[in-house]
């Protein structure tokens, strides 16, 4: 993120409202922006969602192509996720290759999907060892207002749940729904003074000391975790943060 | 999780892991503080089977220059595998997992350098793995603030790293190769013991509350370990120097292994 003066003079706003527990948006510490999912937005995908959170708002589109499975994994299809932080998003976002931020959105989305086992990825198989399904979420941020690793999460899992193996276009048999078996949904918060709290805003970001995404599934399992920025947290803040994640990843998740 | 599965028994009926640990037992450790001659600051980890090399460079000048802080030094980090530190050759050069490592790395370190004192500066840390067998992002941040420490950068504390993670239902410290890819299971942290803080974590596989309880308290439990071996490599590389000049030091600590 580029460097800007305003932070500093938005850290002191953030940080009185603190004080009192307040938010710039009258949100509560643990309180999420409201949320709104729109599935099937894109045709041309496989599967597709438009979500906000807030003033963010990203699409996330699914596309399943055929090829060869990893040589490890002959028994399973291939699943790639990119986020494109694109100009149009945030006046901080530049074109050209991933930088390291839209590399890590990216793989931590993936991870919550992979690890949260939200598709079946057995079922992926047209051929084992020779031919699969090999599955693309690319996340595409329109409106960058902070927090994509939820908007962006929560965008994928609503585009794998509706998505189709377009298989009669390959001439692979009848088409049928990308087999999903859970909805891993990450839930990300910041420490700014020493306190927490979830969904951040991007002025809430920008001005955050550290932050900590975690992703649960239906049961309260874990699946997938990501600590990011220079800040630290103790233990218990840790502890805090995924009792925090499970129950509004319930809450995220009864939308669907 | 690496996603595979296998035959091979990753605990065996008395407790015991593949190569003979019990579950919250680490591999062994070892740790050199400036072991190279050209870079400000080295330090070179063989944890298990990895052998991880840490240099350091700078304060210096911050290219490229439009990421320079007017008030504080920027610490950035190279994470890199050697093409023949894993059995299938790695394509040279960085990739997407390297560039994530490499940045929370980078964001760990910066917590304890003291930034201020360097305005405008650059720091940079390079980590190249040479030999990989599971844990090379803890024994590369390991090494990292080791190297630090050598290149007198000004520290709140050394940063010691860990991972936990679960095998055949079981918690376990310090994940080996085959506990990776075939375990349920990793946790990475990074840890301030002085202060007790987690400057890195990261968490994939599948884990219910009181096993991830189980699994961040023993890595933070092994960071306080491995911060002792950092300690005395440190002390060590230090002792070494003194004598060189002449200078009456404590006798040479032995070397300690975790």
């Amino acid at each position: 993120m580029g460097k800007d003066v305003v932070a500093d003079l938005k850290k002191d706003y953030i940080s009185k409202l603190l004080a009192k527990d307040m938010r710039a948006d009258g949100r509560k510490l643990d309180e999420m922006r409201p949320l709104t999912i729109e599935t099937d937005f894109i045709k041309s995908a496989e599967g597709s969602a438009r979500v906000t959170l807030g003033n963010t708002q990203v699409i996330v589109g699914v596309k399943l192509i055929l090829g060869e499975p990893f040589p490890d994994t002959p028994n399973s299809g291939v699943l790639t996720t990119n986020a494109e932080l694109i100009p149009m998003a945030s006046e901080t976002f530049e074109s050209g290759p991933p930088d390291r931020e839209s590399i890590e959105v990216a793989r931590v989305i993936d991870r919550g999907i992979r690890e949260g086992h939200a598709v079946d990825m057995s079922k992926l198989v047209v051929e084992a060892g020779k031919e699969v399904w090999i599955m693309f979420v690319d996340v595409h941020v329109l409106d960058y207002d902070g927090n994509l690793f939820d908007a962006a999460n929560i965008g994928a899992n609503a585009a794998l749940k509706t998505a189709v193996v377009p298989a009669s276009r390959h001439g692979k048999g009848e088409d049928y729904p990308l087999p999903v078996l859970h909805q891993p949904i990450s839930i990300t918060a910041v420490k700014i003074d020493g306190k927490i709290m979830v969904d951040p805003t991007h002025d809430e970001e920008r001005v955050a000391d550290a932050r900590l995404t975690a992703a649960t599934i239906e049961n309260g399992n874990l699946c997938a975790m990501q600590k990011g920025l220079d800040g630290a947290f103790t233990v218990e803040e840790v502890f805090k943060i995924v009792d925090l994640s499970r129950r509004l990843g319930a809450e995220a998740r009864s939308k669907f | 999780m690496g996603g595979m599965t296998t035959d091979i028994k990753l605990i065996d009926e008395k407790g015991l892991r593949l190569d003979g640990r019990r579950p919250d037992e680490m591999r062994p450790l070892r740790i050199e503080a400036g072991v190279l001659k050209r870079a400000d600051g080295s330090a070179y980890v063989e944890w298990g089977l990895n052998k991880v090399m840490a240099a350091v460079y700078g304060p210096r000048e911050c290219h490229p220059r439009h990421l320079q802080n007017p008030e504080r030094a920027l610490v950035q980090c190279i994470y890199n595998m050697a093409s023949f530190s894993v059995d299938d050759r790695k394509r040279p050069g960085p990739d997407r997992r390297s560039h994530e490592i490499s940045k929370i790395i980078a964001e760990a370190l910066t917590h304890v350098v003291f930034t201020e004192y360097f305005p405008r500066t650059s720091i940079d840390v390079y980590i190249e793995v040479l030999q990989a067998n599971a844990g090379t992002r803890c024994a590369g941040l390991t090494a990292a603030s080791v190297a630090l420490a050598d290149a007198g950068v000004p520290m709140r504390d050394l940063v010691a790293s860990c991972a936990a993670g679960k095998v055949a239902d079981t918690v376990v410290l310090d994940l080996g190769k085959e506990e990776d890819n075939f375990g349920q299971a990793d946790i990475p942290v990074g840890f301030v013991p002085r202060t007790n803080e987690i400057v890195l974590l990261q968490m994939d596989g599948d884990l219910t509350n009181d096993e991830f309880t189980k699994g961040v308290n023993m890595a933070v439990g092994a960071c306080k370990k491995v911060y002792e071996v950092q300690r005395d490599a440190l002390k060590r590389r230090y002792s070494a120097r003194a004598a060189d000049e002449g200078v009456p030091g404590p006798a040479e600590e032995k070397r300690e292994v975790a």
